[in-house]
């Protein structure tokens, strides 16, 4: 039994960190603020859910499972109002999103 | 072995930060790479087990000094003025200097974690581990040595936080200009602003009064409460802020701290102990260490916490920025 909780905390944090590398590609890659941004989320969101999963199945004690649920709930709560107030804070200040070559508004 | 990794790219982290703003010339990157540094720094505290330090690391490097270098911002210009060119090489020259001293004293430093230093070896070592749970019995050393053995580094380090608030406050005055302005009709930030202020307060509460049983005390606290305030400032508008903390009450409450901290010496002298011998205070020596211990480590954070406020309040109140 304790190897199945192995290998799925395994699964979850190896794809928490394949999704995390992803981001980091796209924010390289991608070609304007908000679209980096977009690619940024992808580690915000499902790496840190995915990874923050695998410790969840790894915790000792009921204690350290708590202590990681409260991180979760910290960063669900402040990330997307991160990402939000970063995202506004562009916009108002002008910068107008990236368009296909081509694409008219 | 995973902890030298992480200690190795944590400073390499370090390295490329400090090489990013020193290639860059927008002072705006330049403040959020400094607060990277300061998370990064505070990630390298950590992994060497020092929580106190890397909690106030995190709240002041990363939070509160950010906010501050960004509302300097606001009052001057967003880019550095280029310097001469022979300043420039004599400025090279010099750190260059200055950095090979420092390369060179480092080959005198024991190793990481080596048995064999005066640092482990000195008496004082034992006696701080050994003696201090009969002593003062408190549960984390730092404090006891921090608020107890060295009472008066601590009154300094006080008295020194106290001296900066006054000095800025002096320079930059009290007088009103343009109150930073809210954010103007940002309901998401406010919401989320109004959530977690009184979730830090309270780990501000938690951090100030379980410093003796847990990594934290008085600086901690004190920047947590600043850092909580300082959101809510932000967010919601100085005026805002004032409403919690009045001006007047920050200057109070910078002062009272230093009075609480010092006035536990003279109470401890009046008791017939010496200055900060805090095992007059009670009956027995250990109780009277502990009180003693609590009463100046909420002096600290007194002083801190409106430290912090007050120099945030004295730059919002000057520059017309939006937070």
């Amino acid at each position: 039994m304790i190897w199945l909780i192995d290998a799925a905390s395994w699964l979850l944090l190896v794809a928490g960190a394949l999704l995390s590398v992803i981001g980091a590609i796209g924010i390289h890659r991608m070609p304007d603020f908000y679209t980096r941004m977009h690619a940024a989320s992808v580690t915000d969101t499902a790496g840190m859910a995915l990874i923050m999963g695998g410790l969840l199945l790894q915790s000792p004690n009921f204690a350290v499972a708590i202590r990681i649920l409260m991180i979760v709930a910290f960063l669900v709560l402040t990330s997307p109002t991160a990402t939000h107030a970063l995202a506004r804070a562009a916009l108002d200040d002008g910068l107008r999103p990236w368009l296909r070559p081509g694409d008219k508004r | 072995m995973t902890l030298h990794l992480l200690t190795v790219i944590l400073l390499t982290f370090l390295v490329i930060s400090a090489l990013a703003i020193a290639r860059m010339r927008e002072l705006f990157p330049m403040v959020m790479l400094t607060g990277l540094y300061s998370l990064c720094s505070a990630c390298l505290f950590m992994v060497l087990d020092a929580v106190d330090v890397a909690m106030t690391e995190a709240a002041v490097g990363a939070g509160v000094t950010t906010v501050l270098m960004l509302a300097a911002l606001a009052l001057t210009g967003g880019r550095e003025k280029p310097a001469a060119r022979k300043r420039t090489l004599m400025a090279l020259g010099v750190t260059l200097a200055t950095g090979a001293a420092l390369v060179y004293a480092t080959l005198d430093m024991p190793y990481f974690a080596a048995a064999a230093t005066p640092v482990q070896q000195h008496p004082i070592t034992a006696h701080y581990l050994y003696t201090m749970p009969v002593e003062i019995g408190v549960p984390n050393v730092v404090s006891a040595v921090l608020a107890g053995y060295r009472g008066y580094d601590t009154l300094g380090e006080t008295t020194v936080i106290f001296t900066a608030a006054i000095a800025v406050l002096m320079l930059l005055g009290t007088r009103q200009r343009k109150a930073m302005r809210p954010v103007n009709d940002n309901s998401i930030l406010r919401v989320v602003a109004q959530l977690l202020a009184p979730v830090i307060l309270l780990f501000a509460l938690y951090v100030q009064f379980h410093g003796d049983y847990g990594p934290g005390g008085g600086f901690q606290a004190g920047v947590l409460f600043a850092a909580a305030i300082l959101l809510f400032g932000l967010v919601c508008g100085l005026d805002a802020a004032h409403a919690i903390m009045r001006p007047n009450l920050i200057r109070i409450m910078a002062a009272a701290g230093v009075l609480v901290y010092g006035g536990t010496g003279v109470a401890t002298m009046l008791l017939g102990g010496q200055y900060l011998d805090y095992d007059v205070l009670a009956h027995d020596s250990v109780q009277g260490q502990h009180l003693g211990i609590m009463l100046v480590e909420f002096g600290v954070g007194l002083t801190v916490t409106a430290t912090m406020v007050g120099l945030f309040a004295v730059f919002a109140a000057r520059g017309s920025w939006r937070g």
